[in-house]
């Protein structure tokens, strides 16, 4: 029983990620039209905010220590972070421990102005040619945004921590009668589903209870229609890219602490992340929340070494299994609507 | 008025034989011209550095990028002459190799086999490289292997530490310098008993591939002779990123110690992932949960920063080792590059010198007869300790360093402190061990 609950509370941490990601993945397919593959490499660079405003706070000057030697022998030099010079030592510590925290402000304009860039700049030259051409052009340009990258911050993984005080695990077995330890959740995974549930909200209410949102939501049922009544749908299935890619970059910033980031994580993600969409249904936004958690819970139970047992490999296949069940069952995914990429 | 006598038999037997010469490979006709592939004949000498410059050992393919040129320009003359200077064997003049002066080219195997054997294979077809090294993966270094062996080249591999790489598919024209699975669990496991006794229950995390087969099954066998239980073995996939849902059965599985087969990126998160999960914290079986990671680079705890602290693995060299050779190359290293070079760049460095002596004092670039120089061959002065390439299966015999994350760093490298060095006859197998039976050397191939 312990273990059950231990993969459900993976599953619905892994499905947070998945469905932060396919819900901006959603959001850009419903308005746009585009299936963006560069998605996943906003979520990276999300990430490498976190790790660009880490660096930054490390930002260091150097005194020579006498007493000590580097490794050719010569004298030390220590660095010091202008930040602890400036504010105090124990300040400028509390500060770099936040950094993590403290990146979801740093990176919100950040990723708001690379959606405009990559919308303006190239995916709008696309929204006419065929989903393939779209898929390509969009692939490249996440390749090539993983090799900056990578150029910048090199291939080997960066740890970014989350704040002390986030260190550590809850012990829910306590909490449900069992034995102390028999449960126990890291605090920084529950921090995750709780941000990813309170963006995912603020999305959708966002989307359903504002008069931006309204104009969105009816240029996604016929854009012709809205155009027609004189609104500048463009103008909005423009912002509603940035603010896709700023839910894919928080997505990337809180993930940090979790593992930590590099170039090819966005990668990692896209596949399954596209696999959440087609499974909830293109263009359904509920559908990509609900096929994100249904799958991280199912792909968790599917790595228990007595499932395992049962059918070799399965933790490697099992989603693209449901997949395939859920889309020969329900060809339009579990909340498609009829006439989303249909003739 | 001129007759031609074309019969359209005749047409096609011309065009047959034609036909056939265009299609031979280069790569199996130059041995009618020359004496053996790539046999050099003008002043200079090419080498082939076959290494990850792209994917997710890129980080490690630059570093050995960075030693092999150091080698280079050793080799050549230039610099301050590195391990040169305190490599036991004097046949190395500075004067590049047999007078003729050291080239090299570069190829990506993005740590993938196929990519590499393309990169290798360009470099012998259109470069002429003499000899072949890299890779920064085992499976890469065994396919970049049976490719040399096919070519007529010597193969001298860089970091692969798997067993078949001098097991299983071992071959003639192939060399490895870096330690492999089995030294790992015997030089561990006397440090793992006096640290954590003999009555402890292991579980397995291993990358799923031929490395993490070969280490979880050496690192299981040293363990259990040690009396301990071996829990469970669980093989991940190498594309793994996120390991909570393999790491949350192990916290009731009974296991006091989880021993992580993994290596860079996967090991990076795995370990991350166990340490998030409170596995350091818990007590079971009464007993302090331990973690140990059996294959440790510092460039990997650089990436796992301070979840590495305390915890045990080995390693091929430390550029922290104190004796003459190690501190030539780390200072011959960090001057030319600002930082200490890491066991990858450390083993690349001499397998190019060690190449580089083995022609001169075999006076050939001839891979047959390199590899009789090679073969048997004992040494000092590289870093390790005596050390002897054993002709059986071309593996070096060396010391293995025991190391643990550093508790304090004082500094972004002093991240591993050596806590034991196992002497070499501690993890000397025999050739015909187990774990490395099922192929066979054959016969060298000079093309």
């Amino acid at each position: 029983m312990d273990a059950i609950i231990l993969q459900i509370l993976n599953g619905l941490d892994k499905g947070s990620a998945y469905a932060l990601i396919a819900l901006g993945l959603t959001l850009i397919f419903g308005t746009l039209g585009v299936v963006n593959f560069a998605h996943g490499a906003l979520f990276m660079i999300g990430a490498f905010c976190a790790v660009t405003l880490s660096k930054i706070l490390n930002l260091s000057f150097e005194t020579v220590d006498p007493t000590q030697t580097d490794f050719l022998g010569n004298p030390l030099k220590v660095k010091t972070p202008y930040v602890m010079e400036w504010f105090g030592a124990e300040t400028g510590a509390a500060i770099i421990d936040w950094a993590v925290p403290l990146a979801i402000l740093f990176s919100i304009p950040i990723m708001i102005g690379i959606g405009f860039i990559m919308e303006r700049g190239l995916i709008k030259h696309f929204y006419k040619r065929e989903h393939a051409d779209q898929i390509l052009v969009t692939f490249g340009l996440a390749i090539v945004l993983q090799e900056v990258v990578k150029y910048f911050f090199g291939a080997n993984p960066i740890p970014t921590g989350a704040p002390d005080v986030f260190k550590g695990s809850f012990d829910f077995g306590v909490m449900l009668g069992f034995d102390p330890n028999a449960i126990i959740y890291p605090y920084w995974r529950l921090v995750y589903f709780a941000f990813s549930a309170i963006i995912i909200g603020g999305v959708f209410a966002f989307l359903q209870f504002t008069t931006f949102g309204m104009v969105v939501r009816a240029g996604m049922a016929d854009r012709e229609t809205v155009g027609l009544l004189g609104i500048n749908i463009d103008k909005r299935f423009t912002i509603m890219f940035g603010i896709a890619a700023a839910v894919a970059g928080l997505a990337g910033v809180m993930y940090a602490p979790i593992n930590s980031p590099n170039y090819h994580m966005g990668m990692d993600f896209l596949v399954l992340s596209f696999v959440v969409v087609v499974v909830g249904g293109m263009g359904s936004l509920p559908g990509a929340v609900l096929a994100g958690f249904l799958l991280g819970v199912l792909e968790s139970f599917a790595s228990m070494n007595e499932i395992k047992s049962l059918i070799p490999g399965i933790d490697q296949i099992i989603i693209y299994v449901v997949a395939i069940i859920i889309l020969l069952t329900r060809p339009r995914g579990l909340m498609g609507r009829k006439g989303v990429m249909e003739e | 008025m001129s007759k031609t006598n074309m019969t359209r038999r005749g047409v096609l037997k011309t065009g047959a034989v034609a036909s056939a010469g265009v299609a031979l490979p280069t790569i199996f006709t130059a041995s009618s011209a020359a004496a053996y592939t790539n046999e050099p004949t003008g002043p200079n000498v090419t080498l082939g550095f076959n290494v990850p410059q792209t994917g997710p050992y890129a980080d490690e393919g630059a570093d050995e990028l960075r030693a092999y040129e150091l080698a280079v320009e050793h080799l050549n003359g230039g610099g301050d002459g590195g391990m040169m200077n305190t490599f036991s064997s004097k046949a190395l003049q500075g004067n590049g190799i047999m007078g003729k002066k050291v080239d090299f080219v570069t190829g990506d195997t993005q740590t993938k086999s196929d990519a590499a054997r393309a990169s290798a294979k360009s470099m012998i077809e259109k470069d002429g490289a003499v000899m072949i090294t890299g890779g920064s993966s085992s499976g890469v270094a065994i396919a970049v292997q049976g490719l040399c062996q096919e070519a007529g080249v010597i193969f001298m591999a860089g970091l692969t530490h798997s067993n078949d790489t001098t097991g299983k598919d071992k071959k003639a024209n192939g060399f490895r310098h870096f330690f492999n699975g089995y030294m790992s669990g015997a030089a561990l496991a006397p440090v793992l008993k006096n640290l954590y006794g003999t009555d402890r229950n292991a579980y397995h995390l291993t990358a799923d591939y031929t490395w993490g087969w070969t280490q979880e099954e050496s690192i299981a066998a040293a363990t259990e002779a040690l009396g301990w239980n071996t829990v469970n073995k669980v093989r991940t996939p190498l594309a793994a990123t996120d390991f909570s849902s393999y790491i949350a059965p192990v916290l009731n599985s009974g296991a006091d110690v989880l021993v992580l087969n993994h290596y860079g990126g996967n090991m990076v998160n795995s370990l991350t992932n166990a340490v998030q999960f409170g596995l350091r914290e818990k007590i079971v079986n009464g007993k302090q949960f331990e973690i140990v990671v059996p294959l440790y680079s510092r460039l990997m705890a650089k990436g796992a920063g301070e979840n590495v602290k305390g915890i045990h693995g080995s390693t091929n060299w430390h550029w922290s080792l104190q004796d003459d050779a190690s501190k030539a190359f780390v200072k011959s290293f960090g001057t030319k590059y600002g930082f200490p070079p890491s066991q990858a760049a450390h083993t690349v460095y001499c397998q190019t010198l060690l190449y580089a002596d083995a022609c001169e004092r075999a006076g050939t670039h001839n891979p047959c007869g390199v590899a009789e120089a090679l073969e048997g061959f004992e040494f000092d002065g590289l870093g390790n300790g005596k050390t002897l390439y054993r002709a059986e299966d071309h593996q070096c015999f060396k010391d293995v360093l025991v190391v643990r994350g550093k508790e304090n760093p004082t500094s972004e490298f002093d991240l591993l402190e050596v806590v034991e060095v196992t002497p070499a006859s501690q993890v000397t197998y025999a050739p015909d061990h187990p774990m490395f039976a099922g192929g066979a050397l054959g016969t060298c191939n000079a093309g």
